[in-house]
C-alpha cells in the first residue's frame, strides 16, 4: 500500500481523525448519545476488521463470525455472575474460549471449500446460539444482566464513557494495526497466495489447511475481544448477540466498505450503523429502505466504498 | 408403542416438509447455481398469503390455491427484477443481496400484517383424527402433509426426469451455454425453476402454518435447516435432498421426543431438562458436521460438472 496521496487514505484517514476526536466533540456539545452510538461502531468495527481478515485477504466466506462475539460476551457475563470481576481474568478467559471455538470449528470446516463453508460455518454458529439459548442458569434466551463491568483495578474505569469508548478505539486500532502486520508478513502473503491460486501454493510445498486454520483462528480471538467489550457496553448478553442474521450484519459491514482493505470494514462498519440509526429514526420500517439499498449496493456498488474511491483516484 | 409410532409419523411429516422447503433451494442452486437465503421469505409469505386469502374467500382450499399462485407469481417477479442479475456473481453477492431481500420482506410483512402472529384455522374435515392403526390415531391433518408432500416429490421426480421441461432443465444445469446455442430460452427456464422453487417453498410454508402460528421470522430457523439437508445431501441432488430431509426430521423429532428421557437415566433430572433442549437443538448440527468431515461433498452429490 502506498502511502501518496489520493481518496482512498484521505477518508481513511479522516474516519480515523473523526473517531479520535469524536469525545471532544460530544463533552463540547453535550450529545451524550453519539458517543454511544460510536463506541458500539467502534466496537462492530473491530469485529468486522477481524472477519475481514479470513474473508478479504484469506477468501474464507465465513457466515459465522457472531458466534465469537457471543463466546467473549458469555466469558465475560458468566466469570462476572460467578463472582470473578477481574478483567485481567475474565478477557483472557473470552480470548482463549474464542482461540478454542475458531481451532475446533475451522479444523472441521476447512475441509470444505465455497459455499459449503459458507453454511458449516452458519450451522456452527448457529449450534452456539442454541447451545447459549440453553443455558438455564445464565439466563437462557433472556440473556445475563452483567451488573458490574470488568475490573481493571486502578488502571482504567470501563464505567467512564469516554475512558471506555478510548480502550474500545485502542482496541480498534490494534486490531487495525496488527492486520496489517499479518498481512505483509510472510504468513499473510501465504494465507493470500492461497485465497488466489490454491493448487500452486500447496505445489510449492505450503500446507494450505494449517495456514488457512491459524488464520482462522487468529480472526476468531481477535472478534471474542469485540465481544467482550460490547458485553461491557451493554451491560448484558444474550443469545441474540449470536444469532445469524448478526454474522451477516457483520459479513454486510465488510462488503459495503470493501472486501480485502485495510480500513474498508470501519468505513462500512460507521457506514451502515449510523445508517441504521438514521433509518431507525426516520421509520420504524428502517430494514423497508435498508434490504433494497443493499441490493442495490450488490448489483451496482462492486468492490464497496473503497472500491469506489479507487476507481475515483484512477479517474 | 403409540408414542414411537406417533413421534415416528411426526418424524416422516416434518422431513417431508423440510424436502419441499430444501428441494426449491437445491434446484435452484443446482441449475443456477445461486444462493438463495431468501428462500425462507418466500416459505414465510406462502403462509401469511394463505392466512390472508383464506380468510377472505372464506375457503380453506380456495385460499390455498390463490396462495399458491401468489408465491409463484413473487418468485418470478423477484427473478425478474433483481435476482437474474445476479447469476454468475460471486456466492458472497448472493448472500448479501438475498439477506438485504430477508430484511425488506421481514419489514413488509410487519408494515402490512402487523406484529403479531396470526392465526390459520383448519377447517372441520381436515381436524378429525384418523384412525392408522387399530388404537392409533393420528391427526389427519399431518396425514394430508404427507400425502401432499409425497405426491409433489413423486410430481418432481416425474417432471424433472420424464418430461421435455425437465430435460431442458438438466441441460441448463450442466451447460448453460450450450443449451443456449441450441435455441432454449434459457433466461425463460430460469424464471420458471425459480418460480417453482418459489411455490415449493410457499407450498411449504402455508402447510406448516396450521401446526405452528404465522409470524415474522417465522421462515429463518427453517430456512438454515434446509440448508443443512442440501449440504448433507449433496447440493444440486434432489434425490440427496429428500433422503437428508427425511434423515434430518426423523432426528430432530425422534431426538426432542426422547432424548430427555434418555439423558434422565444417566444424569440426574435436573442437568437433563436444561440439557435435553439444547442437545436436541444441536444433534442436526452435530450429524451435519460429522457428514461433512467424513464426506464433505454430503452424501449424494450431484454429478460434477
Amino acid at each position: 500500500m502506498s502511502a501518496s496521496f489520493n481518496a482512498r487514505n484521505a477518508v481513511a484517514a479522516l474516519v480515523v481523525a473523526g473517531l479520535v476526536l469524536l469525545p471532544l466533540y460530544t463533552s463540547l456539545s453535550g450529545n451524550v448519545f453519539a458517543l454511544t452510538l460510536f463506541t458500539r461502531i467502534v466496537i462492530f468495527a473491530l469485529a468486522a476488521v477481524s472477519l475481514n481478515l479470513i474473508m478479504g485477504y484469506g477468501g474464507m466466506m465465513s457466515f459465522g463470525h457472531a458466534a465469537y462475539l457471543g463466546i467473549g460476551g458469555y466469558a465475560v457475563g458468566i466469570l462476572a455472575f460467578e463472582g470473578t470481576g477481574s478483567g485481567f481474568i475474565q478477557w483472557p478467559v473470552a480470548l482463549a474460549a474464542s482461540a478454542l471455538f475458531a481451532l475446533v470449528i475451522g479444523a472441521l470446516s476447512l475441509r470444505t471449500r465455497g459455499v459449503y463453508f459458507i453454511m458449516i460455518t452458519l450451522a456452527f454458529a448457529q449450534m452456539a446460539y442454541y447451545v447459549a439459548s440453553g443455558l438455564a442458569r445464565y439466563g437462557g434466551d433472556d440473556g445475563l444482566t452483567i451488573y458490574k463491568r470488568s475490573d481493571f483495578g486502578g488502571l482504567i474505569n470501563l464505567s467512564n464513557r469516554v475512558q471506555f469508548y478510548y480502550l474500545c478505539l485502542g482496541c480498534l486500532l490494534g486490531g487495525i494495526y496488527l492486520v496489517w502486520r499479518i498481512v505483509n508478513s510472510r504468513f499473510g502473503m501465504v494465507v493470500q497466495g492461497l485465497r488466489s491460486n490454491e493448487a500452486r501454493m500447496q505445489a510449492i510445498g505450503f500446507p494450505a489447511t494449517r495456514y488457512r486454520l491459524v488464520c482462522f483462528v487468529i480472526a476468531g480471538t481477535l472478534c471474542g475481544l469485540a465481544g467482550a467489550l460490547l458485553a461491557n457496553n451493554t451491560d448484558f448478553v444474550s443469545p441474540a448477540v449470536m444469532y445469524w442474521t448478526r454474522s451477516g450484519d457483520l459479513m454486510v459491514m465488510v462488503i459495503l466498505g470493501g472486501m480485502g482493505s485495510l480500513f474498508g470494514p470501519v468505513i462500512g462498519a460507521v457506514v451502515y450503523l449510523v445508517l441504521e440509526e438514521f433509518l431507525s429514526q426516520l421509520t420504524e420500517y428502517w430494514a423497508l429502505i435498508m434490504g433494497p439499498l443493499l441490493l442495490l449496493i450488490v448489483l451496482f456498488g462492486r468492490g464497496g466504498i473503497v472500491g469506489l474511491l479507487g476507481r475515483l483516484d484512477r479517474g | 408403542m403409540l408414542l414411537v409410532v406417533e413421534q415416528f409419523l411426526n418424524g416422516l411429516q416434518f422431513g417431508l416438509l423440510l424436502f419441499l422447503l430444501a428441494a426449491g433451494l437445491t434446484l435452484v442452486f443446482g441449475i443456477m447455481d445461486f444462493v438463495n437465503l431468501a428462500h425462507g421469505s418466500l416459505y414465510m409469505m406462502g403462509a401469511y398469503f394463505t392466512a390472508t386469502f383464506v380468510a377472505w374467500t372464506g375457503s380453506f382450499v380456495v385460499g390455498v390455491l390463490l396462495a399458491l399462485g401468489a408465491t409463484l407469481l413473487l418468485g418470478i417477479v423477484l427473478e425478474f427484477v433483481a435476482l437474474r442479475h445476479l447469476y454468475g456473481r460471486d456466492h458472497l453477492d448472493h448472500v448479501l443481496a438475498t439477506f438485504g431481500l430477508i430484511l425488506f420482506f421481514n419489514d413488509a410483512v410487519r408494515l402490512i400484517w402487523g406484529p403479531a402472529g396470526l392465526a390459520l384455522p383448519l377447517p372441520a374435515w381436515l381436524t378429525v383424527p384418523i384412525q392408522i392403526m387399530p388404537g392409533v390415531f393420528y391427526p389427519s391433518y399431518r396425514l394430508a402433509i404427507i400425502v401432499v408432500s409425497l405426491l409433489v416429490a413423486i410430481f418432481l421426480y416425474v417432471m424433472v426426469m420424464r418430461t421435455r421441461l425437465g430435460m431442458l432443465i438438466r441441460a441448463g444445469a450442466s451447460n448453460r451455454e450450450m443449451i443456449g446455442a441450441l435455441g432454449i430460452n434459457i433466461k425463460l427456464l430460469y424464471t420458471l425453476v425459480f418460480g417453482l422453487a418459489a411455490a415449493l417453498a410457499g407450498l411449504a410454508g402455508l402447510m406448516q402454518a396450521p401446526i405452528l402460528t404465522v409470524q415474522i421470522g417465522m421462515g429463518e430457523n427453517i430456512l438454515i435447516l434446509a440448508f443443512v439437508i442440501i449440504v448433507i445431501g449433496g447440493i444440486g441432488s434432489i434425490r440427496g435432498a429428500f433422503l437428508a430431509a427425511i434423515f434430518v426430521g426423523m432426528i430432530d423429532t425422534l431426538g426432542r421426543a426422547f432424548l430427555p428421557d434418555l439423558l434422565r437415566r444417566v444424569l440426574s433430572s435436573a442437568t437433563a431438562s436444561t440439557a435435553a433442549p439444547a442437545l436436541s437443538s444441536m444433534l442436526i448440527y452435530l450429524v451435519m458436521a460429522i457428514v461433512l468431515v467424513l464426506r464433505p461433498e454430503g452424501l449424494f452429490p450431484a454429478n460434477r460438472r
